[in-house]
């Protein structure tokens, strides 16, 4: 460890401090007299904090390095790190309407937001599986506090108990799978276990052969936890409904990348040589999960419970471009489909859920048919929730539409037929639920005496951030594109 | 090759939309009808724009050089390749000037019949035009499938907010978005299968409509061809709509309020169609060759399975929605029996025959059906309803009316001397060379159409006597008030439906001038491949 290797950890630093300095602020500010103009700052000192550290990526850019022996600065934790930061900040923009009346701890929450986005930049970055692991659990517990923040709220806290009753099993079983891989090569070191498989005896019945399947099982159930991959996602509804809705939003998107993050770093390190087994193992997964959650989706009256489904769906489709990675792929990698879509998607979701904040903020509603007529109490809300919708359903021209462009042209070219005609088929029925939203938004009236829908300033800014995004990426994905197919380069990847 | 013209006809009526949401009201301080009545002239006086460069395409393009012209071609999206490429031919000219003197009709007739979000009904239907224009212009598959999938959306919201309650518009605008999105989530498997076969190690495949036709990809390939053949024929038969994809099209043409109704059978169906010709047949013709005849039995299916339910219908909405179906199976049997004489030289002559009357068709149902689509919309207008049962008699009190139905009627059903008849003649005429049982199986199409228009409509309608107990209340619709008698075509709709009538009559009578952009296209398409073929069969 040398003084370089500092500067390739600055953003986790510059998060520490800023959370420690958001702690801080609120204690002092706290008993004050007065206080509550300066405590109103704190979300601004949290944003600017989140600024510092996506500029404390600069230095990391550009190359694959190995730092302190358990952590990567490879453009593949970049990447994943600069969505998380950006993900963040646009999710404190739409707390900070939200929270206000909810809860009297409003500075804690957004030292905890920057407390989980310095959880998932260290497990992005991990290559070891001891700091994989505690980079997830440091992900999960700062979650969990997250999700039954409102202490006062009896949905919150039950969101918060199944959170963690399901992510407490499911990390144990990804422990287990973990000390599987590290009792069968004697190391934690990604690039080490690897090295451990390739030059073990090949063929059937030999070597490390038996180890592979039983791992990949495991180690599944911990990614697709937080992936929200079936069958590791009973916990999401309930959890997503109950939730604050920033931070289902929050759980929704960078939560879910990070689960991509560190499955594809792991499976693509270290059970390389397994490729054959994961693949057909994340196809039948990724059908499943698709199918099962724009059935279910169908038959919510919910709409947090809508999206929570619609994002267990998303998850199976970006599954497929893990399922149809091919590294010598030119452009579709696969893997940069992924990249895609887990950024456009990081706007489409995290936008949709600001409307929905912005809703239930005014009007305390969640139920889409309290949606009847939005159009006609805020054209704007409306507007800009249609575009998020269909973008979710990958209709052109959003970045919805790039991200399925991307992994239904890898699994294209991989010529997985039957995974693709499922998707296709499925992305026909999720338009039904999204457009089902749209129905009551814009074809039926609204209710008797229905107000106009006010906005608040911070939300509006997480709204124009979130809609210019999508559309941009839709119309001009030129720079991501390039961006995400630089960004699959892995350290250690054969 | 970086001519804007086409850039600016597809996306002022984009500009157009977005200038018809701001608030103008509070801008220039006038109230909510003072508004509403800058908003409606300012999009008709943006949609003469487009209408204006598409005359000028008409007569700016130079037949003798043929080919695609005012192109523009540049990246899009260069990490694949994908390419902002647009160019017109003879094939798109002529439904881009439907498309866009359409819109101005529609826009124009809206204006005076839309009375409630006004607002929101003339920005989607600008946004409607970009994306319809889009399509015709678009030589690169995946800008090709941009815009088809946004002309979606603006169609399923003209039917939900706008149709009639009784019509059930929600569930007819969700039908016929789901319809056609299913067709087109395949198609575009199909377009990125395209990518991946024309690419190679070293460099990357091609999204464009130009190269993929150069290139033909899955030659040789029955298996591959054939499922990419046939992801792109759902998509398009599901948009033309051809039996038995067409259940979308009698819902949705119902529910849409009359101008949507208009511009969804006067060019949403001719995409389907379009596709078919600009993109199957050069880029896939061994596929279609191969399967020819099962395209030509759907069509051919279509005709008379339209033409037999039409004449059940009671509702004059329903019944002209179903007529569409019959009237675009004749597209089908066309474009089938081209696709049959595929690598027969002999057959060159008709097979670009069929070709011509299958796009004349394309147009001319666009102007007859658009036409009267209007003209239900007249008599809706004051009836508020559309039951044969309860018309009759209506020559004697709407003379004029009676005349303009009559002219476009007798163009549906292909009077001589009248538009239709050529597009007809052109269809049979070239595939009763080629496909003859099943061409002589069409013809029945011909009588049915005789039957249904004349018995249903023009007896039921204007024919008999006229009684008064039937329908009491009448609206006059420049006024809005209530009356006890019909009264004659309003100025407004005068004007929206002259130019259709003179469209009918003068290319009835003399065809020329569009007959000669189809058919310097196709002559040269089907020659080339003709001489494709004989080159991979002697290779």
């Amino acid at each position: 460890m040398n003084l370089t290797d500092l500067t390739y950890l600055l953003p986790e630093l510059i998060l520490l401090l800023a959370a420690t300095a958001v702690f801080l602020l609120d204690l002092l500010w706290l008993k004050r007299p007065g206080a509550e103009g300066k405590r109103a700052l704190l979300p601004y000192v949290a944003l600017v904090g989140l600024g510092l550290a996506a500029l404390g990526l600069i230095p990391s850019l550009g190359g694959v390095r190995q730092v302190a022996t358990m952590l990567a600065a490879d453009p593949f934790a970049v990447f994943f790190k600069a969505l998380a930061i950006i993900g963040v900040a646009v999710v404190i923009l739409t707390a900070i309407p939200y929270l206000r009346g909810r809860t009297p701890y409003r500075g804690e929450f957004y030292a905890l937001l920057l407390a989980v986005t310095l959880a998932v930049c260290l497990a992005v970055g991990a290559t070891n599986l001891v700091l994989i692991y505690l980079g997830m659990e440091f992900l999960s517990i700062t979650s969990y506090v997250l999700v039954g923040f409102l202490r006062h709220d009896c949905k919150s806290g039950e969101a918060a108990l199944k959170y963690f009753l399901y992510g407490a099993t499911a990390s144990a079983v990804m422990l287990y799978g973990m000390s599987l891989l590290y009792g069968a090569t004697g190391t934690t070191d990604l690039g080490g276990i690897a090295a451990a498989f390739a030059s073990a005896p090949q063929g059937a019945g030999a070597g490390l052969a038996w180890l592979g399947t039983p791992a990949i099982i495991l180690l599944l159930a911990g990614f697709g936890f937080k992936a929200s991959l079936v069958p590791f996602h009973q916990w999401a509804p309930d959890t997503y409904e109950g939730a604050p809705t920033p931070v289902t939003a929050f759980l929704s998107t960078v939560s879910k990348a990070t689960g991509f993050a560190v499955l594809i770093r792991v499976f693509m390190v270290v059970l390389a040589a397994m490729q054959y087994q994961w693949t057909a193992l994340l196809i039948a997964v990724s059908i499943v999960t698709m199918t099962l959650g724009n059935l279910t989706a169908l038959r919510q009256t919910n709409i947090k419970r809508l999206l929570a489904y619609s994002s267990i769906a998303q998850a199976g489709y970006i599954l497929i471009g893990v399922a149809a990675v091919w590294m010598s792929g030119a452009t579709f990698t696969g893997l940069n489909g992924v990249l895609i879509y887990l950024f456009a998607y990081l706007f489409t979701n995290v936008g949709a859920f600001a409307v929905v904040t912005a809703v239930e903020s005014a009007t305390g509603a969640t139920e889409v048919k309290d949606y009847a007529g939005l159009v006609t109490r805020s054209p704007w809300l409306a507007g800009l929730l249609f575009v998020f919708l269909i973008s979710l359903a990958g209709i052109p021209p959003t970045g919805g539409f790039m991200g399925k462009f991307f992994v239904f042209g890898a699994a294209v070219q991989q010529r997985l037929w039957v995974l693709v005609a499922i998707a296709a088929v499925n992305s026909v029925i999720a338009a039904f639920y999204y457009l089902n939203v749209v129905r009551y938004m814009f074809f039926t009236p609204a209710e008797e005496g229905a107000e106009p829908i006010g906005v608040a300033w911070p939300l509006r800014g997480a709204l124009l951030v979130t809609a210019v995004l999508t559309l941009l990426l839709g119309l001009a994905p030129g720079p991501l594109i390039t961006w995400a197919t630089h960004s699959v380069q892995l350290l250690a990847l054969r | 090759m970086t001519n804007s013209l086409l850039t600016i006809i597809t996306f002022v009526p984009l500009l157009g939309a977005i200038l018809t949401l701001l608030p103008w009201g509070r801008w220039l301080s006038l109230d909510k009808a003072r508004e509403e009545r800058l908003i409606k002239n300012g999009a008709i006086a943006i949609s003469l724009i487009p209408l204006g460069l598409a005359i000028g395409l008409w007569f700016g393009y130079n037949q003798g050089a043929g080919g695609f012209q005012f192109e523009i071609n540049v990246p899009w999206i260069a990490a694949i390749n994908i390419n902002y490429h647009m160019g017109v031919d003879g094939l798109s000219i002529p439904l881009i000037f439907l498309t866009t003197f359409l819109t101005t009709l529609g826009l124009w007739y809206s204006a005076r019949t839309i009375k409630t979000r006004v607002r929101e009904f003339f920005f989607l239907f600008l946004l409607l035009e970009m994306g319809m224009t889009g399509v015709f212009v678009s030589l690169d598959l995946v800008l090709f499938y941009v815009f088809w999938e946004v002309g979606l959306v603006p169609m399923y919201f003209l039917i939900g907010i706008w149709g009639q309650p009784k019509d059930r518009p929600q569930y007819s605008a969700i039908k016929f978005f789901l319809y056609t999105l299913a067709g087109s989530v395949f198609m575009l498997l199909a377009i990125l299968a395209i990518y991946f076969s024309t690419g190679t190690a070293g460099a990357p495949g091609t999204f464009d409509i130009v190269e993929a036709a150069r290139v033909k990809p899955f030659a040789g390939n029955v298996l591959l061809s054939g499922l990419a053949f046939w992801a792109f024929f759902v998509a398009f038969a599901i948009k033309v709509p051809s039996w038995p994809f067409h259940t979308w099209l009698p819902d949705a043409h119902t529910a849409a309020p009359t101008a949507g109704s208009v511009i969804l059978a006067g060019v949403l169906l001719k995409l389907g169609a379009y596709g078919i010709l600009r993109i199957l047949l050069p880029i896939f013709p061994e596929a279609f060759q191969r399967y020819a005849l099962i395209v030509v039995a759907l069509g051919v299916i279509s005709i008379v399975y339209g033409a037999l339910v039409s004449m059940a219908q009671w509702d004059l909405k329903r019944l002209i929605a179903y007529s569409s179906v019959s009237h675009m199976g004749y597209v089908l049997l066309g474009v089938g029996a081209a696709a049959f004489a595929i690598g027969t030289p002999k057959w060159v002559d008709a097979s670009a025959m069929a070709l011509d009357g299958a796009a004349l068709q394309m147009f001319n149902h666009g102007i007859s059906t658009g036409a009267l689509f209007f003209l239900v919309g007249v008599i809706y207008e004051r009836a508020h309803l559309r039951d044969l049962k309860m018309f009759g008699g209506f020559s004697n009190k709407m003379p004029y009316y009676y005349g303009l139905f009559a002219v476009t009627a007798f163009t549906s059903l292909g009077l001589p001397g009248l538009a239709g008849f050529w597009s007809e003649l052109f269809v049979f005429r070239g595939a009763f060379e080629i496909v003859k049982i099943w061409a002589v199986i069409g013809v029945l199409g011909i009588v049915l159409t005789a039957a249904y228009i004349l018995w249903k409509i023009v007896q039921y309608t204007f024919l008999g006597e006229y009684d008064p107990h039937k329908i009491g209340h009448w609206t006059d619709v420049t006024t809005g008030a209530e009356e006890h008698e019909p009264r004659d075509v309003a100025l407004f709709e005068k004007v929206t439906l002259w130019p259709l009538v003179a469209f009918m009559i003068f290319f009835g009578v003399y065809p020329a001038p569009i007959l000669n952009f189809f058919n310097s296209t196709f002559v040269g398409l089907m020659k080339l491949e003709a001489r494709s073929w004989k080159l991979e069969a002697g290779s």
